[in-house]
This record gives C-alpha cells, structure tokens and sequence, in this order.
C-alpha cells in the first residue's frame, strides 16, 4: 500500500506538486492519471525516494522509501525507459541491481525470461529497441518479487502486442494482491487495465476514485430510459435531483441518478420501465472534463491563470 | 511470456535482516567490470604509462652523450622511469569521473539509488571498489614502469634498483598517488555530475592551477605552489627536493586530505540534492 500525505515539491519557485494527498490500495491496479507537466513523474520519484519532498510524507507500507529494510524486494518500480549503460548487458544491469539486495543470480534469468528477453540477455543495452528498453526495465523491477510496484507510462514504446502483454502482465501481478500504481496519458489502455484512478492536475489532486465511480458520476454519463408513463417518471426524478432531457424518440436521458435507483424509483411508483440503458462517458471524455481547468499550457493566447 | 504467474510468488513476503554495504560493493565491481570501456581504460592506461616510461628511458639512453653536464649531474633515473605516471593520471582522473558521472548522463543513479536509498552506502562502496582498482592499477604501473625503466636505462647513464636511497618510497608512493588522484577525480565527479565538466576541472587542478599560481609573485607562488597536487606528485618521484614543497610523505597526506574533502562534500551533496 502507498500512502502520500500532503505533498508539496518544489523545484525553485516552480511547484510541481502541491498538498498531495491520496492512497493506493493492494490487489487493484490503480491508474495514475493527469495531462503533462502535472506532477505525475514528480510524485512517483518522491515516493521512490528520489526527490525530497519540500513538506508531506510519501510511505509504502508505512515506511519511507528510505528506511525499506530492502528495497527492491519490497518495491519495484520502472520510472524512465532506458536508464541503462548502454555498454552493459541486460544481464549485467539485472545482476549489479540484484546484488545490492543479495538477491539469487537465477531469479536474473527468470525476470529476463518473463520479459522475454532471455535472447538478447548477452546483447549491450546500447543496442536494444525503447520497447526491449522498457522490457529490461520491467524485468529489473521484479528482481526483488516486490509486492508493490509503480510505472511510470510502462507502455511507451511498446507495439500492440508488447501493450497487450503489458496489461495482461501488471493485471495478473494485481490479481496476486501487489500493489500496482501506473501511470499512463494512454486514456484507452488505462480504461482497460485500471480499478482505482488518481487523477491530478497541475499538482493538485483533482479525484480519486474506482474507475467505475468516475465514469458513472461523468456530466456525460446518462441512463437512456424509455417508459409508457414518461412524463410522470420524468418529473419524479427530477424532484429527486436528477436532470432528464427529452428526446425526439419520446425516450429521456437521465443524468446524476444511476440505472438502480432509477429501476427501484420506478417500481416504487408503479410505472412500468421498457428500457433502462446507461450510456458511460469514456475515460477520455471524463478526462478532459475534469482536467480542462487544469491543463498546464492552453493553446495560443490561453495562458495560465 | 506466458510465465508471469508461476514464477511469481504471492506477496507479501518479509525477509529477516537488511540490505547491506557488502552487497553494494559486489554490485559496483559488477558496474565496474561490465562495462567494456573501463576495463579497456585500464589497460590502456597501463600500457601507455608504462610505454611511456620506457620509451624516455630508451631515449635517454641512447642519447646520453648529447646530455649536457649540468643535466647529467641532477639526472634522476627514478623519476625518469615514472615518467609515464604523469600520463596515468589523467587516465585515472577521466575514469574516476565516470565512476559516478555515467550514472548520471546513463539515468542509471536513479536505479542504483531505488536499489540503494541509503545514499552514503552507495558512495562509500564506489569508493572501496575505484580506491581499490586505482591503488592495484597505480601500483601495477608504478612498479612495471620502473623496473622497464631501469632495464632500459643502460651505462653509462646512472640507473637505480630498488634498494637505492628513497626508490621504494618513490615508486610505491607513486601508486598511492594515483590512487588518491582517482578518488579526488571521483568526488569531483559526484559533486559536478556532468562528465565534461568535471574531467575540465580536474585537469584545471592539475595542469591549469599551477601556471596561475606560477604568475604570482614568488614570495607568494613558493608558499601555494606546495599545496598544488602536482607538486606534490612531482615531489614523491624526485631525488631532488624543491625547498618550497612538502616532503613526500607530507604531501601524500595532503592529498589524502583533499579526497577526503572533496568526497565528503560529494557524500553531503549526494544525500541532500534531487537525484
């Protein structure tokens, strides 16, 4: 589990984080969400230990980063593609990180084996491709068989089936009860992957939530409901606060109220219900929703405010 | 690929104890071997340094009878067998450097030190594993230099075995000397963090210093010139003293001291700044 608790990071009288505050369960891929030059990159090095927050404390199972008894075995974590030697090998990169934390010189060739790079092990890392890059950069961090782990974008670079790989792989180590933090600007493949979001901007927490709550709780999010008795169960859940809009079809779209409560209110007041359809915004709609007034660097003439 | 289950264990697991400084130094004589270009430094440098030597004490020899006789008087068959070590440290300056500066231009300090947050850990195992392969390699050219040297330097030229006066104090202290070059050059690295700009200001140390402190007026030049490295390498190889400069010994203290300093504040720098 990682806790982050009132953050703030200043880089000169730049802040890139401020009063952060937001917690990442086990056993759930959590989905690190924000436009560019929000923070997300900043955060994560806090709480690998990094960078040193300016006040807020970042811990992963209570401790900081810097008191793990070790590291790698508690906390793996991919931060940058290629932070490589380029001269060394993939396996020697494996092995000089695994010795640090005493651990066995085969669990380097399972993690390469995992990653698939068992081939190109003996190949300096000068040559690889970004997406053998972020392989070997996956592999390092499951040396330790870590039970949390953070990525920052780990499908950058990465072809559809490296990316479909990658989603299979960071499920699977959710399903085991690690702790999965991952940040990605890929709106799609986090809708896909992610069970909890954090979503910030501009260094400020914006929400955090189960991706199911975000979607649902939208602006653009409705439930279409068709209905003999429309006008009367229109006006019932518009005085129970949701808002309708009428369509051409003679159907309403209902939003701020989801499909059970619309059910149960209908049944409650004896109206018969022919259709009850929800209509989720897309994790990219909800996205822009909740970051357009926070988005770092507006087109021309937009400046920040 | 299809593995990622079945050879990952459930988490999560505790292990008794902590990572230690045991490890971290394993791991940097893993950094320092596998990577192709350091072990290829090394042996250059031995070469060059010790075909350096050689090649001035052929030279020497063969042309001996244009030496004048003022020359030939304060002729040092020692010094002019470690001549090459004057080459090896700017070698090891460039290495010592690298040691910590490629880990910056690589991004890969940021994956030793996630491996490594105890920061002060991760130098003090650097500098047990460079000290230790400047000191062997510093010895190695040292010695070689001088017995290929004194092979070559042949009668009438004077020549010099190991038991002559302050032989082995010159020739072992020489490899001192480079050993505690690379550990300066090492913080140096550590607290500049750019490899250009860190390998410009150890050769400013070396090369650039001395000829500003030479431009002084002497009253003042003969009381700082001492305290320069380069002085004090010249010191530890020469026969002949120069009146102003410390004694060997006292010299290599002084250079001790300053890869202290300068790895102190590297250390300092290390733990408090951003990585």
């Amino acid at each position: 589990m990682i806790e982050v608790q009132g953050l703030t990071k200043r880089y000169g009288d730049k802040t890139a984080v401020e009063d952060l505050s937001f917690s990442v369960q086990p056993g759930v891929v959590t989905g690190f969400l924000g436009p560019n030059g929000s923070g997300k990159s900043t955060t994560m090095r806090v709480i690998m230990g990094l960078d040193r927050p300016n006040t807020g404390t970042a811990t992963i199972n209570g401790r900081s980063y810097h008191d793990l008894d070790w590291p790698l075995r508690e906390v793996g974590a991919l931060l940058e593609a290629r932070a490589i030697h380029p001269g060394r090998t993939a396996r020697a990169h494996l092995w000089m990180l695994a010795q640090t934390n005493q651990i066995a010189r085969s669990r380097v060739d399972e993690v390469l084996d995992i990653v698939g790079l068992t081939e190109v092990a003996n190949q300096a890392a000068g040559k690889f491709s970004l997406g053998m890059g972020q392989r070997l950069g996956i592999a390092a961090s499951l040396l330790g068989d870590p039970g949390v782990l953070l990525y920052d974008e780990p499908v950058n670079g990465l072809d559809a089936e490296g990316i479909r790989w990658v989603r299979n792989l960071l499920t699977g180590l959710a399903r085991q009860g690690r702790t999965l933090f991952v940040s990605s600007h890929l709106m799609s493949e986090m809708a896909q992957m992610a069970d909890d979001v954090v979503v910030i901007g501009r260094g400020r927490l914006i929400t955090e939530a189960p991706m199911s709550n975000l979607l649902a709780s939208s602006q653009q999010s409705y439930v279409r409901v068709r209905s003999p008795g429309i006008d009367s169960l229109g006006s019932l859940l518009e005085a129970k606060g949701a808002r309708t809009t009428r369509e051409s079809d003679g159907s309403i779209n209902v939003s701020g109220m989801n499909e059970s409560a619309i059910g149960d209110l209908a049944f409650e007041a004896g109206i018969a219900l022919h259709e009850l359809a929800p209509n989720n915004a897309s994790l990219e709609e909800v996205f822009m929703e909740l970051t357009e007034e926070s988005v770092e660097y507006h087109g021309a003439g937009g400046g920040s405010q | 690929m299809s593995a990622e289950t079945k050879v990952m264990r459930a988490a999560p697991q505790t292990f008794a104890g902590h990572y230690s400084l045991r490890g971290v130094v394993a791991s940097e004589i893993t950094k320092l071997r596998t990577v192709r270009s350091t072990m290829w430094s090394f042996g250059v440098l031995i070469v060059l340094a010790v075909g350096l030597s050689a090649l001035a004490s052929s030279l020497t020899t063969s042309h001996w009878n244009q030496v004048g006789f003022g020359e030939r008087v304060t002729f040092d068959p020692i010094r002019e067998s470690l001549i090459g070590v004057f080459f090896g440290q700017f070698a090891i300056g460039v290495l010592g450097v690298l040691v910590i500066s490629a880990e910056y231009t690589t991004g890969t300090i940021r994956a030793s030190l996630a491996a490594v947050p105890k920061r002060s850990r991760l130098l003090i195992a650097k500098i047990i594993v460079f000290g230790s392969a400047t000191l062997i390699v510093g010895e190695i050219v040292a010695f070689v230099s001088f017995f290929i040297g004194q092979m070559l330097l042949r009668s009438p030229v004077p020549h010099a075995t190991l038991s002559s006066p302050g032989a082995l104090r010159a020739v072992t202290g020489d490899g001192v000397y480079l050993c505690l070059l690379g550990l300066i050059a090492l913080g140096l690295g550590c607290i500049i963090r750019h490899t250009a700009a860190a390998v410009s200001a150890y050769v400013s140390l070396l090369l650039v210093l001395p000829i500003i402190i030479a431009l002084l007026p002497s009253t003042v030049s003969n009381d700082v010139s001492r305290f320069l490295p380069a002085s004090i390498g010249h010191t530890i190889v020469s026969r002949i003293q120069n009146p102003h400069d410390f004694s060997s010994g006292v010299g290599l203290v002084l250079l001790a001291i300053y890869a202290v300093v300068a790895l102190g504040v590297a250390g300092y720098l290390l733990v408090h700044r951003d990585a």
